[in-house]
């Protein structure tokens, strides 16, 4: 039952949630009603380039080129779809 | 988290609770706010919220709800959003709906407001009118549509008791029919109104299994278009709730006349001087207000808390909880077996197994108003 993403997608942050930087937490989080995540670095590293127009594909090619000689695709793609099963994500038309 | 209990290892506020007001349209029989509100003084003016609400963000606070009494009723309501919204709070409206309409609605958005909460009773007019001692049944369900028409996502509360529990079908068809995301049905918790009237409000075993049923099977039919949280009345549970996430943790309250407290419910405590924000600002509020340190960490802690490996888990509950049941703040909340005050919340339960749940001449049911608070403080 669990949809799984695909490299193609391109994943949005739903209205109800907000990514934000929070100083005091020295981390991003995600808002949502009454609640929030606080996200590890590597979490924050892939929401913030999360902008409803980047493909999970390119997603992947900033964060290698940020961190380059990492493989990072199989650990970025395990935590979209966490994300996505958690409503952190979504991907229009799906 | 701090872990030896002094105040130089609290970490920062998560949520600021801005209680703007204790008026309210509504009288509803298991509301949370202090049963003699009506001695409390004056409102906090726009200028003083203001100075809590930057105070509050520069500390961490992130997470900001607007609740009251009925929030709609401060005339300001759109200036203090404006400003939580540059400060770059989320903001949460928690609200009855009275006093609410679309031009409303739609200017609170434009200011920056990012979720509504809105309450009902009950699925039925008539349950939800008389529970709340209002006619404000078909306000909400209209309200509840042009919430979600401009934008917010939709929460719905529903306060569960022994009155309402026996409609939970209908009650998560209602959810479902008005496309909300989240429902929230929040077994009600034994404060201020609701202690009061206690007797008519904690429900059967059965009633309780019966709900839980139908939300697991609702769950298994709407999947994840509509989220459900179904909080367990913690009188029916064996370990006490870890309340707030521990004293002074993560959350902090002003209430409507300006005082800072570490729960909605502590006011009430003995033996407390809770800061007021005219008098001090948010950080000493926080880290060096002997009240907000009062209960952090676990030195406080006696037995059976002081040795349970559970204590980094539960903190030891709730310290008005155990306030109310036992006297005492410092005791072990009462809903834990493992205190020797627990026959107190296992008789309160037994006790509602039977009887039909009237109001009578020797238990007559409470409503939420300026009358009966006078009546109340007065004792």
């Amino acid at each position: 039952m669990a949809v799984r993403l695909v490299s193609a997608d391109v994943p949005v942050i739903p209205a109800r949630c907000r990514l934000q930087w929070e100083a005091a937490q020295q981390a991003y989080v995600i808002l949502y009603p009454e609640g929030m995540v606080k996200l590890s670095a590597s979490a924050g590293e892939i929401m913030k380039r999360i902008d409803g127009r980047a493909s999970i594909a390119e997603v992947i090619r900033s964060l290698e080129q940020a961190f380059p000689g990492a493989d990072l695709r199989a650990d970025v793609i395990e935590f979209l779809n966490a994300a996505y099963a958690r409503g952190w994500i979504e991907v229009p038309g799906r | 988290m701090q872990e030896d209990g002094s105040k130089s290892r609290a970490g920062s506020p998560l949520w600021l609770l801005a209680e703007l007001t204790y008026r309210c349209p509504l009288h509803c029989v298991f509301c949370s706010n202090p049963v003699d509100y009506i001695r409390h003084g004056a409102e906090l003016p726009t200028a003083a919220w203001l100075k809590v609400l930057r105070e509050a963000r520069e500390l961490g606070a992130v997470q900001l709800g607007f609740s009251g009494g009925e929030p709609l009723t401060r005339e300001d309501l759109e200036t203090l959003v404006g400003q939580a919204h540059t400060l770059g709070y989320y903001t949460n409206l928690i609200t009855s709906g009275v006093g609410l309409d679309e031009g409303r609605i739609a200017r609170l958005r434009e200011a920056g407001l990012d979720h509504i909460q809105l309450s009902f009773q009950d699925s039925t007019r008539e349950l939800n009118d008389f529970l709340s001692h209002t006619r404000t049944f078909d306000l909400k369900l209209n309200l509840a549509r042009l919430i979600k028409r401009h934008g917010y996502p939709m929460v719905l509360n529903v306060v569960l008791h022994r009155q309402n529990l026996d409609h939970i079908e209908q009650i998560l068809d209602m959810a479902e029919r008005l496309g909300v995301e989240y429902l929230e049905l929040a077994n009600t918790q034994y404060y201020g109104w609701a202690f009061l009237n206690r007797h008519h409000l904690l429900p059967t075993r059965e009633q309780l299994r019966r709900a839980e049923e139908a939300t697991r099977r609702f769950r298994e039919r709407a999947g994840s278009s509509v989220k459900v949280y179904f909080v367990v009345p913690d009188y029916f549970e064996r370990r006490p709730k870890p309340c707030m996430n521990g004293w002074g943790s993560v959350f902090m309250v002003v209430t409507a006349d300006g005082i800072a407290l570490p729960c909605h419910q502590a006011r009430m405590l003995p033996g407390f001087e809770f800061p007021r924000v005219a008098e001090h600002d948010m950080r000493w509020i926080w880290y060096e207000s002997p009240a907000f340190n009062r209960f952090r960490g676990f030195d406080w802690m006696r037995e059976p808390c002081r040795t349970c490996a559970e204590r980094f888990k539960d903190f030891g509950g709730c310290r008005c909880q155990a306030f109310l049941l036992t006297g005492d703040p410092a005791d072990t909340d009462p809903v834990c077996d493992l205190s020797p005050e627990h026959y107190r919340v296992a008789e309160a339960v037994e006790r509602a197994q039977g009887h039909s749940g009237g109001a009578t001449a020797e238990r007559p049911l409470t409503f939420r108003d300026d009358r009966n608070s006078r009546e109340l403080s007065s004792r």
